[in-house]
C-alpha cells in the first residue's frame, strides 16, 4: 500500500474571531484506507509536537450516524463522494501529492465556533417547535394496535433516516434547511401517531426555520445531492403540502409561532 | 473490613416485586414537583428517556451531554435492535423467558429481580416508542417486524433498519424537545461534568466544563442521575464514538461511589478488523448479520487461497461444529472466544491473519440479494467503503473488537449508588447482564431505566424529604471545582513531549493484550504494573496544546484519557481477584476440557464492587452475594 503526501489548505479562525483565513499544511504518510479524519488526526499529532495549535473540528462515531462531522472538502459538503460522511470519507479517492481545501459549513445560522466547527443549534430550536408527537410515557396503546403500511413505515423511515449534519444547509446557495425540517416533518406525516399534529407542526417548524435565518428554499436540488442519508427532496414538496393544509385548517402561522 | 451490599431488593414473588415496589414508592404531588430540580447526566436513551419523562411529571431538569446536541449520544450508532418479550410471533416468548435467557446468557452473574423487572418493562418500551413514531420495521399486514439476535430461540427483535439505535434516539430527542420547548428542561450541550459535589453525605451537584469556552460552572440539584454510557475505549481501538468515556463514573468512584464489576467487558465477535495503527476506532458490523451470515476458515492453518478458491469441504463453519444447537446465532463471548481460537491456530485469515470470514453466499441463493439487501444494504455498504470489497461476492472479513461495557457504578434496586442521591442508569451502570450482554439488550436496558424506572424511583427519594436547600455557593462547590481546575491546570502545564494519544494508544495495548478476550494472572499483574508506568508517564511526558479558557480538544481528550489511566489499572485487579471464567471475563486457568468458561459458583457467584481509598492506596472489594431462587443455576452450553 502506497504511501501519499497530501498537502491540505484549512479554514482557520480563532474562537470568537470575527474573521479567519487559510493555512496549508502539508502530511505524510498518508495511507489510502485512512478515512480522512483520521488524516486530520495525523496532522493535528504533527502540529502539536510542533508546538502549534491543532485544528478543532467535530466528530463523535467517525461512521456515518451520529451527524457530528461536517466538513466542506474541495468545495462539497462532506467532500466529493456520494452517500457518504465526512468521517466515511478514505483517503483512496485523493491522489498523492493533491492540496485539498478543507472549510466548515459555512451559514449564516450556523456561527463558527472555532476553526472547522460550527455552531448547529438552530436545528435543535426548530425541532422543539413540533418535530415530535405529544405522547407522554406510558400512555402508548399496544404496539400492534394501529396497524402501519410497510409502504408508509418505509417512507417514513427514509425519511427519518436525516442524522441532522446540516450538509443540506452548506450546500445550499439561500443556507436554506428546508431538506432538514422537511424531513422530520414527512416522517411523521407517513405515521398515524403523527396525525393529530401535523398542521401545526408544520406551521411551527417552518416559522422557527424563518426566524432562525435560514433561507427559502428554490429547488436547487444540492441539499439532496450532498445528502449522506439520501434524504429526498420530494420531502420539501410533501412538507409545503403540510404547510398548506395546516394553515387552512386554521393554524394562523403568526399565532402558532407564538410571536 | 470488607461489605456485604445490600440491593434492598423487595420482597415478595419475583413477578410482583416491581409492581409492588411502584405502589410503596412514596409520591410528589403534581404541584411540589417543580420545586425538586434533577440534574441527569447524558441524553441517550438512559439519560434523555429519564430527563424527558421527569419533565412531563413537571420536575424541573438539567441535562448534559458531551456532544453539540442530545440528538448524537451514543446510543445513535446501535444498529441491531432492541429485545421485547411481545410473543408477536407466536413462538413461544414471554417475560419469563426473556428473564431466563438474559440470566443465562449473562452466564448467572446478575441480579434475578433487575431483570425480571427489565423483561417486564421490555413490552412498554416498543408501545412508548411506538407513540412517539419510531419507524419500526413492519411486514405487509402492517403488524411489527421480528428477527433474532444471538443466545436465543424465539424472534423478539424489533428494528428500524441497520438504524435501531438512531430511531430509538431520535424518539428520545423529540421527547426531550417537547420539554425544552415547555420549560420543563433545560438543556447543556457541550458540557462535560467533571466532578461530584457531595452535600452532607448526598449527591447535590456537578461540576462541568463548558466545552465551548472552557470556563468551569457549577449545578446544583436535588438528586443526580449520571447515564453516561460505557467505558469501552479504555481499549483505544472500540466500536465506540471517540467521545465516549468514563471520566462521570470515574469521578463518582473517587468521591465514594463503589465501582463493580469493572473488568466484565464484551468484545464483540462481528467487527471489521484493525487495518493498521493511524486507526481511531474499529466498525462493528451488526450480530444480525449473524442470522443470515456464516462464520468460517480454512480448514488447514496458513491456508492463504482467496476464499472462493477454497472448497466447501476445506473450510471449517466452526460455530455450527461447535454448537450444532445455536450455531452461528450463539451468543457474543462464546463467537468471539472462537473466532479467536482459530486465528491463534493460525487458521486466520487476511493480512494480518486476525480475522474470519462472514460469508453471505448461501443466504444470496437462499434468499435473493434482494432481500439480503433489504435487510443488511447499509452495512455492506460501510463495510465496501472501508474495506474496498464487496461483501455481495467475497465474504466479509470480520474479528472480534471492544464493544459495551458490563460494569459500571453499583446500585441498588433502585438504581441508586451507594452515594445517597446518586442514580446510575443505562451503560454506566453495572446492572442486569451479569458477565455477558445479550445483543439488543442495551438498548431495552437504556428504555426500561430511563423512560420507567429511574422517573419511579427518584420520586421515591425526592418524596421521602430531608434534602435542604443547596446553592452553588455552598463552599463544597468551591473546594470541587477547585480541584477540578487544579487538574486541568496540571495537565497544561506538563507540556511533555508525547501526545495524549500516544498514550491512549500505549493503554489500549495493554489493555487489549493482557485485560481483553484472554486473561491469565502473570498477565494481569503485568498490566498492572505497566499501566501504573503509563500513568507516571503520561503525568511528566504529556503534551496537551492549547489553552483551558478555549475550544480545546486536545485538553478534553487529556481529561478523559487520564482517568482511564486509572480505571485500567482497577479492570485489571478486578479481573486478577475473579479466579474463575464466566460470559465475557475468561481467565486462562479456568476452562472446561472443551475450552468453555468455568465459573466458581461456590467462591465467586457474587458482585465485585470496589471502593476508592484515596490515590495511592489499594481499592477494598466489597461484594453483593447471587441468589437464584427462581432459576436454576446450570452449566450455560449452546451446543
Ligand atoms: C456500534 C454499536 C452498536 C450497538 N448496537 C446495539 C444494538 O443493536 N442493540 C443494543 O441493544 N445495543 C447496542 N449497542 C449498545 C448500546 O447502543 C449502548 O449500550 C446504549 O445505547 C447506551 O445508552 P446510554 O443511554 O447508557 O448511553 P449513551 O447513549 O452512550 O449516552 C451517553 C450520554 O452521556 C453523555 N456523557 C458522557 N460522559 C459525559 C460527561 N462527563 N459529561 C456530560 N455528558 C456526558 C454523552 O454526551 C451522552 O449524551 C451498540 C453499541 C455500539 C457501540
Ligand atoms: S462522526 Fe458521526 S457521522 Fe461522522
Amino acid at each position: 500500500m502506497s504511501e501519499m503526501t497530501i498537502h491540505l489548505k484549512i479554514w482557520r479562525q480563532a474562537r470568537g474571531a470575527a474573521k479567519g483565513n487559510f493555512e496549508t499544511y502539508t502530511v505524510e504518510k498518508v495511507l489510502p484506507e485512512m478515512s480522512f479524519l483520521e488524516t486530520l488526526d495525523l496532522l493535528n499529532e504533527k502540529l502539536t509536537r510542533q508546538g502549534q495549535q491543532p485544528v478543532e473540528f467535530d466528530s463523535d462515531c467517525r461512521e456515518g450516524i451520529c451527524g457530528t462531522c461536517g466538513l466542506v472538502i474541495k468545495g462539497t459538503a462532506h467532500g466529493p463522494n456520494p452517500k457518504t460522511t465526512t468521517c466515511e470519507v478514505r483517503m483512496r479517492h485523493f491522489r498523492d501529492g493533491e492540496t485539498i481545501t478543507v472549510e466548515p459549513f459555512r451559514a449564516g445560522p450556523f456561527p463558527i465556533l472555532k476553526d472547522l466547527v460550527v455552531d448547529r443549534t438552530a436545528f435543535d430550536r426548530i425541532q422543539q417547535q413540533g418535530g415530535f408527537v405529544s405522547a407522554n410515557t406510558g400512555s402508548a396503546p399496544d404496539g400492534n394496535a394501529v396497524p402501519i403500511p410497510k409502504i408508509d413505515a418505509d417512507k417514513a423511515m427514509d425519511a427519518a433516516s436525516c442524522i441532522g449534519c446540516g450538509a443540506c444547509v452548506a450546500a445550499c446557495p439561500n443556507a436554506s434547511a428546508s431538506l432538514f425540517v422537511s424531513a422530520k416533518i414527512s416522517q411523521l406525516s407517513y405515521l398515524p401517531q403523527g396525525g393529530p399534529e401535523r398542521g401545526r407542526r408544520a406551521l411551527l417548524m417552518i416559522g422557527q426555520m424563518d426566524r432562525e435565518g435560514f433561507g427559502d428554499c428554490s429547488n436547487h436540488g444540492e441539499c439532496e445531492a450532498v445528502c449522506p442519508k439520501e434524504i429526498s427532496i420530494e420531502n420539501i414538496a410533501r412538507m409545503r403540502r403540510e404547510y398548506f393544509k395546516g394553515a387552512l385548517g386554521g393554524h394562523d402561522r403568526k399565532a402558532a409561532s407564538g410571536d | 473490613m470488607s461489605k456485604i451490599l445490600d440491593a434492598k431488593i423487595p420482597s415478595g414473588p419475583l413477578a410482583d416485586k416491581w409492581d409492588r415496589h411502584e405502589m410503596e414508592c412514596p409520591l410528589v404531588a403534581p404541584a411540589n414537583r417543580r420545586k425538586f430540580t434533577v440534574i441527569v447526566v447524558g441524553t441517550g436513551l438512559a439519560g434523555g428517556g429519564a430527563a424527558a419523562t421527569l419533565g412531563e411529571l413537571g420536575y424541573n431538569v438539567l441535562n448534559f451531554c458531551v456532544q453539540d446536541t442530545p440528538r448524537r449520544a451514543h446510543s445513535v450508532a446501535a444498529q441491531g435492535g432492541i429485545n421485547a418479550s411481545k410473543n408477536y410471533q407466536n413462538d413461544g416468548d414471554s417475560v419469563e423467558r426473556l428473564f431466563y435467557d438474559t440470566v443465562k446468557g449473562g452466564d448467572y452473574r446478575s441480579r434475578e429481580a433487575n431483570v425480571y423487572r427489565l423483561a417486564q418493562l421490555s413490552m412498554g418500551i416498543i408501545d412508548q416508542c411506538v407513540a412517539m413514531g419510531v419507524p419500526f420495521a413492519r411486514e405487509y399486514g402492517g403488524t411489527l417486524a421480528n428477527r433474532s439476535f444471538g443466545g436465543v430461540q424465539v424472534s423478539r427483535t424489533f428494528y428500524a433498519r441497520g438504524q435501531t439505535g438512531q430511531q430509538l434516539l431520535l424518539g428520545v430527542y423529540s421527547a426531550l424537545s417537547r420539554q425544552i420547548a415547555a420549560g420543563t428542561v433545560k438543556m447543556f450541550p457541550r458540557h462535560e461534568m467533571l466532578d461530584l459535589v457531595i452535600v452532607d453525605g448526598k449527591a447535590r451537584g456537578i461540576v462541568c466544563r463548558d466545552l465551548v469556552t472552557g470556563e468551569m460552572k457549577r449545578y446544583a440539584a436535588d438528586a443526580v442521575v449520571l447515564a453516561t454510557g460505557g467505558y469501552s475505549p479504555v481499549f483505544y481501538l472500540s466500536t465506540n464514538a471517540v467521545n465516549c468515556s468514563a471520566t462521570s463514573i470515574w469521578r463518582a468512584y473517587k468521591r465514594g461511589a463503589l465501582f463493580a464489576n469493572p473488568c466484565y467487558t464484551q468484545i464483540h465477535p462481528t467487527a471489521i478488523p484493525q487495518l493498521g495503527d493511524y486507526q481511531s476506532k474499529l466498525t462493528l458490523m451488526s450480530e444480525s448479520l449473524r442470522n443470515d451470515g456464516r462464520m468460517w476458515v480454512p480448514k488447514a492453518p496458513g491456508d492463504k487461497r482467496r476464499p472462493a478458491d477454497i472448497p466447501e469441504a476445506e473450510r471449517d463453519y466452526f460455530l455450527e461444529r461447535r454448537y450444532p444447537a445455536f450455531g452461528n446465532l450463539v451468543p457474543r463471548d462464546i463467537a468471539a472466544r472462537a473466532s479467536k481460537v482459530e486465528c491463534d491456530a493460525g487458521k486466520g485469515v487476511g493480512n494480518t491473519g486476525f480475522a474470519v470470514y462472514l460469508d453471505f453466499a448461501d443466504a444470496i441463493k437462499r434468499l435473493g440479494r434482494d432481500v439480503v439487501a433489504d435487510r443488511y444494504g447499509n452495512l455492506f455498504t460501510m463495510y465496501e467503503e472501508i474495506i474496498a470489497d464487496d461483501p455481495y461476492h467475497t465474504p466479509m472479513m470480520i474479528y472480534p473488537a471492544p464493544h459495551y461495557t458490563m460494569g459500571g457504578l453499583w446500585v441498588d434496586y433502585n438504581l441508586e449508588s451507594t452515594i445517597p442521591g446518586l442514580f446510575v442508569a443505562g451503560e454506566a451502570n453495572f446492572s442486569d447482564h451479569g458477565a455477558n450482554r445479550l445483543g439488543a439488550s442495551a438498548l431495552m436496558q437504556g428504555c426500561a431505566d430511563g423512560y420507567f424506572v429511574v422517573p419511579r424511583v427518584v420520586a421515591g427519594y425526592l418524596a421521602r424529604g430531608g434534602l435542604g436547600k443547596v446553592t452553588t455557593d455552598h463552599e463544597a462547590f468551591g473546594a470541587v471545582e477547585d480541584e477540578v481546575r487544579k487538574r486541568y491546570d496540571a495537565l497544561l502545564a506538563v507540556k511533555g513531549s508525547r501526545t495524549v494519544r500516544d498514550f491512549h494508544w500505549d493503554l489500549g495495548r495493554v489493555m487489549w493484550d493482557k485485560v481483553g478476550m484472554s486473561r491469565d494472572r502473570a498477565g494481569l499483574e503485568q498490566a498492572i504494573v505497566r499501566i501504573r508506568e503509563l500513568r507516571e508517564a503520561f503525568w511528566h511526558d504529556v503534551k496537551v496544546p492549547g489553552e483551558a479558557a478555549d475550544f480545546n480538544k486536545q485538553l478534553e481528550m487529556a481529561g478523559r484519557v487520564a482517568d482511564f489511566l486509572e480505571l485500567g489499572e482497577l479492570m485489571a485487579m478486578d479481573a486478577l481477584a475473579r479466579e474463575e471464567s464466566c460470559g465475557g471475563h475468561f481467565r486462562a486457568e479456568h476452562h472446561t476440557p472443551e475450552g468453555e468458561a468455568r465459573r466458581d459458583d461456590e467462591n465467586f457467584m457474587h458482585v465485585a464492587a470496589w471502593e476508592h481509598k484515596g490515590d495511592g492506596q489499594a481499592p477494598e472489594r466489597h461484594v453483593e452475594p447471587l441468589a437464584y431462587e427462581n432459576i436454576e443455576v446450570k452449566t450455560r452450553s449452546y451446543k
